[in-house]
């Protein structure tokens, strides 16, 4: 029988390394709410292995939750959260938990694994609107948590966080806002090894959320370097 | 209430259905000093009598702050009313350092009413906590709880009984002589969703007034506090509560002079007395 069904001597088991990985996250605020992207792949080490890994959930009424990094550990989060949220609706009191304090409950969760050294491998993008206010934040898998207007995981904070440091604004329509996130999303597609071509883009709003059906970016490969790749390097020892 | 045998401990029920300790403990807020509470839409006041051990001694406190947005006014043992304000700002902080976000009243007070529950009757329920168990040394709390408070879906009065009931409440007043109170918001509770603050205030001092039957209402004997939509729990300082009586005052020995007080909206109000 596995190990780690059983507690042994005092030895705990714990992840050390992630298996099955989510790459970035890309979320914003735009005019009406607030905007995530995802591509849809699970990678196994650095094999693409996964192509339909849904890495962004809706949270309750008021949230979503975007996630990169170990997938099974998003998966136990979102039991968490699902308990919470069960709760919550269980009071039928007419308060209910925001994104607000989605973002706070996941930094706890996140910095108290981190403190026992048995962190859930994410990044977590969280984010979502109620009474009118716009929410995005992000938590990584040591507890370090922060709101922004744009924020991205993984290679979204290399190289996607700079086009949008440049092009974003606050009051960007929705058609914009998915615009801007195709050309990081592009950017990512080509420079990031663990990037494949199928995106989801999720966008919730006062009135609810919405995740697209994933989809695919063109892509232009034409480029005369890549004709003949190994010419010049024919002969060269 | 007179002895019988079934009132030596709060498990044991009498034939009549009745949980008699838990009935005397509900006699010890009556003999408490009085507390009253009014809610508008958008804030709430409590108020209560000072009463001191003797006229060498300060009066005992009675009116909480339990976070920024919640605030209880207590009547009965004040030493279970500390004790209880402690926990209850202990959950209150305990959910907004989880949640960074106010916990809201009604479940605030929930969370009372059981713990009141746990002690005050059987636990009926088997929890993974409390396996179905008649803790027969511990007693209820001899304390009821005027608790005001804010949330998101608005401005909340609450009171919260030893038996570990709990009810929301327009207007409400508990200990003694409180019938007086109650018998004047009776009269006047339908309007106070549209209150403003100061009319609140005002009432809440009117009601407190009943309850003293005729002895002197000073700033010295009444505590008050309110808390609103954009203004955290806090208590009101002694000498605004003096300027108020007086004011008030003065609208009353006004119609005095005149003929009969026939009762006028709004402005007096004032029950007659018999002193």
């Amino acid at each position: 029988m596995e190990a780690s069904l059983i507690v042994d001597n005092g030895a705990t088991e714990r992840t050390l390394n992630p298996y099955v990985t989510g790459t970035s996250v890309i979320g914003m605020k735009y005019k009406d709410g607030v905007i995530f992207a995802a591509d849809t792949g699970g990678s196994y080490g650095s094999t693409l292995r996964y192509k339909s890994v849904e890495r962004i959930k809706p949270i309750g009424k008021h949230s979503i939750l975007g996630a990169s990094g170990e997938i099974s550990d998003f998966q136990e989060i979102l039991r968490y959260l699902d308990e919470l949220i069960l709760n919550d609706n269980m009071w039928d009191d007419g308060n209910s938990l925001g994104p607000k304090e989605i973002h706070n409950y996941l930094t706890r969760v996140m910095y108290n694994r981190r403190n026992k050294f048995d962190p859930l491998f994410n990044s977590l993008v969280v984010g979502g609107v109620k009474n009118g206010q716009k929410y995005l934040g992000m938590v990584s898998m040591i507890g370090t948590h922060f709101e922004d207007n744009h924020v991205a995981t993984g290679f979204g904070n290399h190289l996607a966080r700079p086009l949008l440091r440049a092009e974003w604004r606050e009051d960007l329509s929705f058609e914009e806002a998915v615009k801007l996130m195709e050309k990081c999303l592009l950017v990512l597609l080509y420079r990031d090894r663990s990037a494949i071509n199928k995106f989801q883009i999720a966008k919730i709003t006062e009135e609810g959320v919405t995740i697209s059906q994933p989809y695919a970016l063109k892509t232009n490969w034409g480029f005369s370097a890549f004709q003949n790749p190994s010419k010049g390097a024919e002969g060269s020892w | 209430m007179f002895r019988n045998q079934y009132d030596t401990d709060v498990t044991t029920w009498s034939p009549a259905g009745r949980l008699f300790q838990v009935e005397y403990a509900m006699e010890a807020v009556k003999q408490g000093a009085a507390a009253v509470g009014l809610r508008s839409a958008s804030h709430v006041v409590l108020a209560t009598v000072n009463k001191a051990a003797s006229d060498l001694s300060s009066y005992q406190k009675k009116v909480f702050k339990i976070d920024d947005h919640i605030g209880v006014a207590i009547a009965g043992l004040t030493a279970d009313g500390r004790v209880l304000s402690r926990y209850l700002r202990n959950e209150c902080i305990n959910h907004a350092f989880v949640y960074e976000s106010p916990l809201p009243v009604s479940r605030l007070v929930v969370r009372l009413a059981d713990k009141a529950q746990r002690i005050s009757g059987l636990t009926l329920m088997i929890l993974q906590e409390q396996v179905c168990t008649q803790r027969s040394w511990k007693r209820p709390y001899g304390v009821g709880l005027l608790v005001a408070g804010l949330d998101e879906t608005g401005a909340h009065l609450y009171y919260n009984c030893p038996s570990g009931n709990y009810f929301e409440y327009q207007a409400f007043a508990i200990g003694s002589r409180s019938q007086a109170a109650k018998t004047f918001l009776e009269r006047r509770f339908e309007s106070f969703n549209n209150y403003s603050r100061d009319e609140l205030i005002k009432d809440a001092i009117f009601a407190i007034k009943e309850t003293l039957q005729g002895e002197k209402l000073t700033s010295a004997i009444c505590t008050l506090a309110v808390v609103g939509k954009d203004e955290a729990f806090h208590l009101i300082d002694q000498k605004i509560i003096q300027e108020l009586i007086d004011s008030m005052e003065i609208k009353e020995d006004a119609p005095a002079d005149q003929a009969p007080v026939t009762d006028e909206d709004g402005s007096t109000g004032a029950a007659p007395m018999d002193i």
